[in-house]
Formats: structure tokens, C-alpha cells, sequence
């Protein structure tokens, strides 16, 4: 109770006075100020607990200090005094955000209580505060983040084999994170002051992901002009990350075993022998079982490379963790973008939960990203959550919600459309963003017409 | 030596006097002597409210003239049966300069009579007694205690002045104790 700080906005002196002294006998510290404008200027330079203000003053009346003060500090108990207590006034005290309001002259009794009301209200917000933020702890690490007993395996796993020097197989669709799961691993590893070096098979052609990979001597082909370290070299003891593996050639593939079963290569046109002392983590979106059978992938490599495996679940299988990774990028792009947002409107949080986020964790991060660039105030509303495509989350929950308007068949076509649109008919993107695959997809587009229109 | 004044505001009881004067120096250790009465000042009445405004009262205590410096009447408590009140608050059972030199108690709510029952005169005693302590304490600089028993706890009506003691609590002793010390 000593550290609570009173702040009394009255013009009447004794009125200033006599508040005070009773309140300062009740062990708080109360400063009193003799105006509106000056309550809002103590309000800027120093934390309050709570301010009483009186309704009517000369200048800046009661009325509006709250709503100046309410912009500044949104969150400090304000207790409305006056004279002349109307309903009226109480009800539009009440509106613009003073939390109590009192009558001139009022029983001791009550004022002390709705101040205690205030600091017991207080109390509680810290506490939930305290434990939201060691619960937030508990849920979080090495920015992986999740309280789904699924999210708890992955970093219970991760800090287990941080420190071995296993080959690990992380897979789970497009955007759930697998190159934050391998980053984690990094770090809580001994590895971790090293290069973390991340290459995406999927993205360097074949042609240079041989001399992109294990570098060239000066002269080893047309435009070697000098030599260079290649990416598994530059990784040194550190960490290796090989990002959508499923989409090595056969070739590449089998020069990444002999690399894999050896620890050392050559760069291209060169002869001394480099080791390799990185640790390779590799993850895939894709089921690289599967492309074993099909003989797409090497089942010599896939059991080198699948020591420890780790699958990450997409977030529509552990939508607990929704809550907590939209609160976690609301505060990063919030921060980013210099808003006050500090959290969702439950109509918004609640479609955030329904929406199924075919693009996972990523397509959540993008929609919250957004959202903050639009949204103004202090929480996200539903207006402003868009997701990938341009369909808004509102739209789909409309769509899911409508029985008589929209067929089922109506409703996939035109989330399938807007995909599409946004995506530049990108069918491998679509498809991931989808959930189906590519053959689904090309059919739907043949269906709609929509390869027709692009040829055109 | 030093000694606590207590000073008749108006008509006030010689029993009830005495009464505070012996539990006061009970408590506080410090001989009560009772001083000459003093008239309210009628600047303090306020006709809407048929009360008096305490810090009138209390600022006609304050200019008084009073021997100064010196250990005598150190803290100096005005007594009086009229109804208090101030600007902000509907009434008060009394009213201290924390940490100062003057206080005030107020006996009009402590009688049963002003609650239309029987009155008592063993109650009204006991509740002056710890009204007086409680605006001494705020004098020597305490303030108020969240223990219900402690003499110090905030007790806006009868039934919590009732079930307070007339002593402070284990934990506020050893803070008065000091405040007793450098006063």
C-alpha cells in the first residue's frame, strides 16, 4: 500500500487539502494538483496508481482529463469527484473510461473502499501479468513456441540431442517452422557461437548446387576465376542445414551421401580432401518415404540423414498454440510498426482459432502481420484479419457459417479462385496453401477453366 | 517532560476526559494533562450540513498560541461533542496532522444517543479512548494498519471501532516505538 500513488485533480483548495490528508492517513502518497491540465501533464512524467479527479474545474474540466489521460495511460483507474451527481454525468464518467465515480461529500467508508477495489484490481492484473509471463516461459524456447503437448515433445527432444552429432530428419508441411526447430537445435547446442549455414535444395539449380555446396578451385571451370570455399566449408564445426531435401536431384543426392558416409569432399576441380565437420540437419515437407518407394529419393541417404527424426504437426492439429504464436507476432509487428496493439478481440482471436491456416505457422505470421498494419487502437478486430489470398478470416468464417446462401462446392471454388489469383497460378504454392495435392488442384483449375484463362 | 495536551473544544465531559487522558498515557507513555477549553469557532459551522468543518477546528488549534519550543504539550489533541465533517467526507470521528503537532476527535458519533439508542456510558468511553489513540498515532506518524484488532486499523463505524483494541498491534508497536523516540 505504500508504493500506491494518488493523484487529486480539484481546483478548490480545501477540497485538495482535505482529500489529501485523509488519504495520506491511510498510508498512501497523494500529490494534488489544482488543475485538468496539470493532472494531464503529471499523468505524462510519472506512474500513478490511481487519479481522482474532480468533475467540475475551469479550463480542462473532469470530462476531458479523462479522455486525455486515457490516451496516455489507458490503463490508470480513474475515480470521477463531484459536487453535482447526476445520473447523466455518472453514465457519460463511466463512457469515456473513469472506472469509479463518487459524490461530494461522500462517506469515508466508501471511498476508501472503491481505492481499495482499485488497488485489489491492480494486484490481480499484476499477478496475471507475473503468470502469464512465466507461462509464456514455460511456452517458450529458443523462439520455438506452443503449449500443445506436441510443441513440449519437440523442445524437450530439441534440448536432449542439441548436443550429439546425429543427422536429423525434421519434417512437417510448408510453414510450421522446421527452419526455427533446426535454428533452436543450434543454439542450445555447443555448436551455437558457430555458422549456422542453410541452404534450400529446392531453390539452386542443380547445375550450381555442386559448386555452391562444395566450392572450386580456381580454374575448375569457365568463370572459376579464383577459388572458393563452398557452403558445407563455410559452416565450419557449426551447423548444416539442408532445406527441402526432398527436392535434391538423384545426382546431388548421391553426392551428398558419399559426403554424408565419409565427412570430407573435394571442392570442384580440386584434389586435397575437406572435412566436414558440421552437423547436418535436413527437413522436408515432403513424405520422403514415399518418394523412397517411388524411387525418387535414395533409401541409402534417407536412413543417413533420418538418425533422429522430428515431425512438426500443422498448427491446425494443435490450434492451442494459436493463441500464443498470434500474441507472439501481434507484439513483433507491433513493436516493428511502432502501434500499441496488445492484443485480439475475442470475435478475432475466435476466427483465428477456426480458420484451419493451410500455410501454418508462416500464413499465421503473415495474417497477424497485416492485421497490425492496419489495425489501430489497442486490440486487433475482425476487420482486420486478412490471410493468404486476400480471403479474409471473416469471409471464411461467414462462408462456414452460411447454410442456405452458398453451396459447399461454391465456397471451395471461390477460396480455390482467390488462391490461385493471389498466387499467380503457382500450383506447387497453391497446393501446399491448400492442403491438396498438385493432381487435385490441376483438375479443380480444369473444372473452373482457370488453366484455359492463363494460356490465353 | 514531555506531555500530550488535550484541550475541551466547547462543553466536553470531565469523565470522558479523564478517561482519554488515562488510556492515552497508558498507551503512550507520555503523562495527558487536560488543558483549558476552548470555544468552537463558529467559522467552522457549516448550516446545510449542522456540522463543523474539522479543519476549521483544526487551524484554530494550530494558531493558537502554545508554548514554544519546549517538550510540554508536544502533540496536542482538541476534544470536542460537535459533529465533524469535511468538504469531502459526509462526517469524521476525528482528523490528525500526520506527523504534526495537532489532532482532533470528535465524540458526537461515539455515543449511542446519536443513533437514537440508550446511552452507554462504558461504550462511549472505550470508543473515545481508542478514537484518541488512533489520531495520536497519525500525530506520532502512524498510518492506518490492515489488522482489524490494531488500534491504528481504519474503522469508518461503530461496529469496527467496537472490535478494535484500544492497543497497537505486534507489528506496529516497534514502528511507534521509534516515532515515540525522535518525537
Amino acid at each position: 500500500m505504500a508504493h500506491t500513488r494518488i493523484l487529486i485533480a480539484d481546483d478548490e483548495e480545501v477540497m485538495r487539502d482535505s482529500l489529501s490528508d485523509w488519504l495520506r492517513e491511510d498510508g498512501y502518497d497523494v500529490i494534488a494538483v489544482a488543475s485538468g491540465a496539470e493532472a494531464v501533464e503529471k499523468v505524462k512524467s510519472e506512474p500513478w496508481s490511481v487519479l481522482m479527479v474532480d468533475l467540475k474545474m475551469p479550463g480542462m474540466d473532469g470530462m476531458e482529463v479523462v479522455r486525455q489521460v486515457k490516451k496516455i495511460s489507458p490503463e490508470l483507474p480513474i475515480i470521477m469527484v463531484t459536487a453535482y451527481a447526476t445520473v447523466d454525468t455518472a453514465v457519460q464518467a463511466m463512457k469515456e473510461g473513469a472506472y469509479d465515480y463518487i459524490a461530494k461529500p461522500f462517506d469515508p467508508e466508501q471511498v476508501g473502499l472503491a481505492i481499495r477495489k482499485i488497488i485489489a484490481h491492480q494486484e490481480v492484473l499484476e499477478e496475471n501479468v507475473a503468470l502469464r509471463q512465466a507461462l509464456r516461459k514455460q511456452h517458450e524456447f529458443q523462439n520455438l513456441i506452443g503449449k500443445s503437448r506436441k510443441m513440449h515433445e519437440i523442445m524437450e527432444t530439441v534440448q536432449t540431442i542439441a548436443d550429439s552429432t546425429a543427422n536429423i530428419l525434421i519434417s512437417g508441411e510448408s510453414g510450421t517452422g522446421k527452419e526455427v526447430v533446426a535454428r533452436a537445435i543450434h543454439r542450445s547446442s555447443l555448436r551455437r557461437e558457430k555458422p549456422f549455414m542453410a541452404v534450400s535444395c529446392a531453390a539452386i539449380p542443380e547445375t550450381l548446387l555442386e559448386s555452391e555446396l562444395f566450392g572450386y578451385e580456381k580454374g575448375a571451370f569457365t568463370g572459376a576465376t579464383a577459388q572458393k570455399r563452398g557452403r558445407l566449408e563455410q559452416a565450419e564445426d557449426g551447423t548444416f542445414f539442408f532445406d527441402e531435401i526432398g527436392e535434391m536431384s538423384l545426382k546431388s543426392q548421391v553426392d551428398l551421401l558419399r559426403v554424408l558416409q565419409e565427412r570430407e569432399f573435394r571442392r570442384v576441380g580440386g584434389e586435397a580432401l575437406v572435412r566436414l565437420e558440421a552437423r547436418v540437419i535436413s527437413a522436408t515437407n515432403k513424405n520422403l518415404k514415399k518418394l523412397v518407394q517411388e524411387g525418387k529419393f535414395r533409401e541409402d541417404l534417407y536412413y543417413r540423414l533420418n538418425v533422429i527424426p522430428i515431425h512438426i504437426p500443422p498448427l491446425r492439429e494443435r490450434k492451442e498454440d494459436i493463441p500464443l504464436l498470434a500474441l507472439h507476432f501481434l507484439k513483433k509487428y507491433a513493436v516493428e510498426n511502432g502501434k500499441h496493439l496488445n492484443d485480439f478481440s475475442p470475435e478475432a482471436m475466435e476466427l483465428l482459432l477456426k480458420y484451419d491456416w493451410p500455410g501454418n505457422v508462416r500464413e499465421l505470421e503473415n495474417a497477424v502481420e497485416r492485421a497490425v498494419i492496419v489495425a489501430a487502437g489497442s486490440l486487433v478486430h475482425l476487420e482486420n484479419l486478412t490471410v493468404e489470398g486476400g480471403v479474409t478470416v471473416r469471409g471464411v468464417s461467414e462462408i462456414t457459417s452460411i447454410s442456405g446462401s452458398a453451396t459447399l462446392e461454391e465456397v471451395e471454388k471461390a477460396h480455390i479462385l482467390k488462391v490461385l489469383k493471389a498466387n499467380d497460378l503457382n500450383v506447387k504454392k497453391c497446393s501446399d496453401i491448400l492442403g491438396i495435392d498438385r493432381t487435385t488442384l490441376y483438375k479443380r483449375m480444369k473444372e473452373y477453366g482457370v488453366a484455359k484463362e492463363k494460356e490465353q | 517532560m514531555r506531555t500530550i495536551g488535550l484541550v475541551p473544544m466547547g462543553k466536553v465531559p470531565e469523565n470522558v476526559l479523564r478517561w482519554v487522558a488515562r488510556e492515552v498515557e497508558r498507551v503512550y507513555g507520555w503523562p495527558a494533562v487536560i488543558m483549558a477549553c476552548r470555544e468552537v469557532p463558529s467559522a467552522a459551522f457549516v448550516e446545510k450540513r449542522n456540522q463543523y468543518y474539522s479543519h476549521v477546528l483544526l487551524r484554530d488549534l494550530t494558531e493558537a498560541s502554545w508554548p514554544e519550543p519546549g517538550v510540554r504539550y508536544r502533540k496536542v489533541l482538541g476534544v470536542t461533542e460537535e459533529d465533524l465533517a469535511t468538504p469531502v467526507l459526509t462526517f469524521v470521528f476525528g482528523e490528525a496532522q500526520l506527523d504534526g503537532r495537532f489532532g482532533l476527535l470528535s465524540l458526537a458519533r461515539l455515543g449511542e444517543g446519536f443513533y437514537g439508542r440508550p446511552e452507554n456510558e462504558g461504550l462511549l468511553l472505550a470508543r473515545a479512548a481508542k478514537e484518541a489513540v488512533h489520531e495520536l498515532g497519525h500525530m506520532f506518524g502512524m498510518v492506518h494498519c490492515t489488522f482489524e484488532r490494531c488500534v491504528m486499523y481504519f474503522s469508518p463505524n461503530l461496529r469496527d471501532v467496537d472490535d478494535k483494541d484500544v492497543d497497537f498491534c505486534s507489528a506496529c508497536w516497534p514502528i511507534l516505538s521509534k516515532w515515540l523516540e525522535v518525537s
